[in-house]
């Protein structure tokens, strides 16, 4: 990886192929943004949306056909290798998949509008920047062009208070996170005297600890914590998931979170280097436990399903931060299966939450789903699979994503950590099978509107297959994710 | 006395403490919250040039020209999603900012 590093240094050059499925999606949104322009209405916004929809199959394309060797762009502050492929793979993936849920919302919504899909490209591009990123000027530009794209599509639905207020409240903290973690930006350039993830992991493998640098890497964890909405930093959450509109809850849910995860590893393995675990270790370990514990216990007594999943989502980030927290090869590649079977699920079941209608009217409390058994049994029975996944009960893909990255922990000796996250597991078991329990034994609720569109079926239903047949090689994620984190080797 | 980077940064380190202050502490009105992080983001300006100047490196320069535009573009979206706000609410008091108890 060094040799390449230099190479790459030596030529100095641009290298563009290397960010060829950033060149596509910038290129391709300035595109689209263009036609829709110039065709202003609902037909021409459908257009628009279908096209990004290809646009982000395309570039994904791009980036498989790109190969896992370690390449630099832009030189050095842009690199593209085995990670920031399989995380621009599944970004891009669950980016077109929502994309495609949220169409019917939108035409229900009055909100078809081509500004939606082209602010969805932006943020997809935004995310790929962040996981190619070697240089915290080329991190600061890409996570901003994420956040800012997510602020508007947080309060897009103008016209509702709730969707303006997450947005606003969206806003102020994501806008805060940017600031602690330029303060800490600031603090780690003036102790290695570099902006690039590589002189910075020299100046740390010379062994003495500048206070200006332990300030640094403090205060951008903190920055970070805050994107991954992990605990003491998720007070966001819970509010900016039940107030955006559905669609964009379910976008928040999968692929900013898988971007915000690999940044992180980024920053920690490639920008600190493997000499400052001790520095960061006990900090990401805190982290971990923190979201864990908030995540089971803070979502117990909630009733909107929405406000659920963003408590789940913030114990699921603590369980990825487990394997982080390892430092490892092993731990990179726990976060990365982690985090792609956790987007899996969740298009699953926001796939669902998305058809959750009655009388024209979206229903978002976890009681309408009462006997939803003998009401809908496919969905009943895909919604049982995902939730019994999300608990983690073997032999369900979210078995295993815990499998990996308690087996990282372990490796590293964290096990203080593991018994605070087998705990934290058993609690929020309680809340999912509460959900299987409303509906397999109670009362029937009112019928939902049909029929289901068959995309939300197609989703739904792929989505707990794959929890299903995770077992049978791990569908090929395992090995790729192995293939990928190949780099953190030593 | 000579002024060095320990002032500088000083300063900064003020400024970005005042700036979290006003962004927490503030009751009355969201636009305060918006020029608290415009100072939080300045602070940070000052932290890389100070640094840049006092190392004799270019890239903090650089660093604070990025900072600076999406600081701008960042003030315009706030300020865009806050008329939004306004539109269906009626009022800009941070009081008012809770529809959704968290």
């Amino acid at each position: 990886m060094e040799n390449d590093a230099v190479i790459a240094f030596n030529e100095g050059s641009l290298n563009l192929l290397a960010a060829a499925p950033e060149a596509v999606l910038a290129i391709g949104s300035l595109a689209l943004l263009m036609i829709g322009v110039f065709r202003q209405n609902v037909a021409g916004a459908q257009l628009v949306h279908w096209l990004t929809v290809g646009l982000l199959c395309f570039a994904g394309i791009v980036a498989y056909v790109g190969g896992v060797d370690t390449q630099y762009a832009f030189n050095g502050v842009f690199v593209s290798d085995g990670v920031s492929r399989f995380a621009k793979l599944f970004i891009f993936f669950g980016t077109a998949v929502t994309l495609i849920l949220s169409r019917a919302y939108l035409l229900r919504a009055n909100l078809m509008i081509f500004e939606f899909p082209v602010l969805v490209a932006l943020a997809a591009l935004g995310m790929s920047m962040m996981v190619s990123s070697a240089d915290l000027i080329a991190l600061y530009m890409g996570l901003e062009l994420q956040s800012l794209s997510l602020y508007v599509l947080a309060s897009f639905r103008r016209d509702s208070v709730r969707s303006t207020e997450a947005g606003l409240k969206y806003f102020v903290l994501g806008a805060l996170s940017s600031g602690l973690l330029l303060f800490g930006m600031s603090f780690v350039y003036g102790a290695a005297v570099s902006t690039e993830f590589t002189r910075i992991a020299e100046v740390m493998a010379l062994g003495e600890r500048n206070v200006g640098m332990v300030i640094g890497l403090a205060f951008i964890l903190a920055g970070l914590a805050f994107k991954i909405s992990a605990a003491p930093f998720h007070m966001w959450t819970p509010d900016v998931y039940e107030g955006a509109p559905t669609p964009v809850t379910a976008f928040f849910a999968t692929a900013p979170k898988m971007a915000a995860a690999v940044l992180m590893v980024r920053v920690l393995y490639d920008g600190f280097g493997p000499e400052a675990i001790p520095d960061w270790q006990q900090i990401v370990a805190f982290l971990a436990a923190a979201s864990m514990l908030v995540g089971s216990i803070a979502a117990i007594g909630q009733t909107d399903i929405k406000r659920l999943m963003a408590y789940s989502s913030i114990g699921h980030m603590g369980f990825a931060l487990v394997g982080m927290a390892a430092g490892t090869e092993a731990g990179a590649r726990s976060v990365l299966v982690y985090l792609a079977i956790y987007m899996i699920m969740n298009l699953g079941v926001f796939a669902y939450i998305l058809t959750m209608r009655r009388n024209g009217m979206a229903m978002t409390k976890i009681g309408d789903l009462a006997g939803l058994w003998q009401r809908d049994g496919f969905s009943a029975l895909c919604l049982t699979i995902l939730m019994f996944s999300l608990a983690g009960i073997p032999p369900l893909a979210g078995f295993w994503a815990k499998f990996y990255t308690f087996g990282a922990a372990v490796e590293a000796g964290l096990i203080w950590l593991l018994v605070i996250a087998t705990v934290a597991a058993v609690i929020s078991a309680f809340y999912y099978l509460r959900l299987i329990k409303i509906m397999v034994f109670d009362e029937a609720a009112d019928e939902f509107d049909s029929p289901m569109g068959g995309e939300f079926r197609i989703v739904l239903g792929v989505s707990a297959a794959v929890m299903l047949f995770f077992v049978v090689g791990g569908l090929g994620i395992t090995g790729m994710a192995e293939n990928a984190a190949m780099i953190y080797a030593r | 006395m000579e002024i060095g980077l320990t002032h500088y940064l000083t300063v900064a380190s003020i400024l970005f403490i005042v700036g979290i202050f006003g962004i927490f502490l503030n009751r009355k009105n969201v636009i305060i919250i918006l020029m608290s992080i415009e100072l939080m983001l300045l602070a940070v300006n000052i932290n890389f040039v100070a640094f840049s100047t006092h190392l004799g490196d270019l890239g903090g320069q650089v660093f604070t020209m990025f900072v600076l535009t999406v600081a701008a573009a960042e003030a315009a979206i706030g300020l865009a999603i806050l008329v939004c706000f306004h539109r269906n609410r009626g009022t800009i008091a941070v009081e008012d900012v809770a529809m959704m108890k968290g």
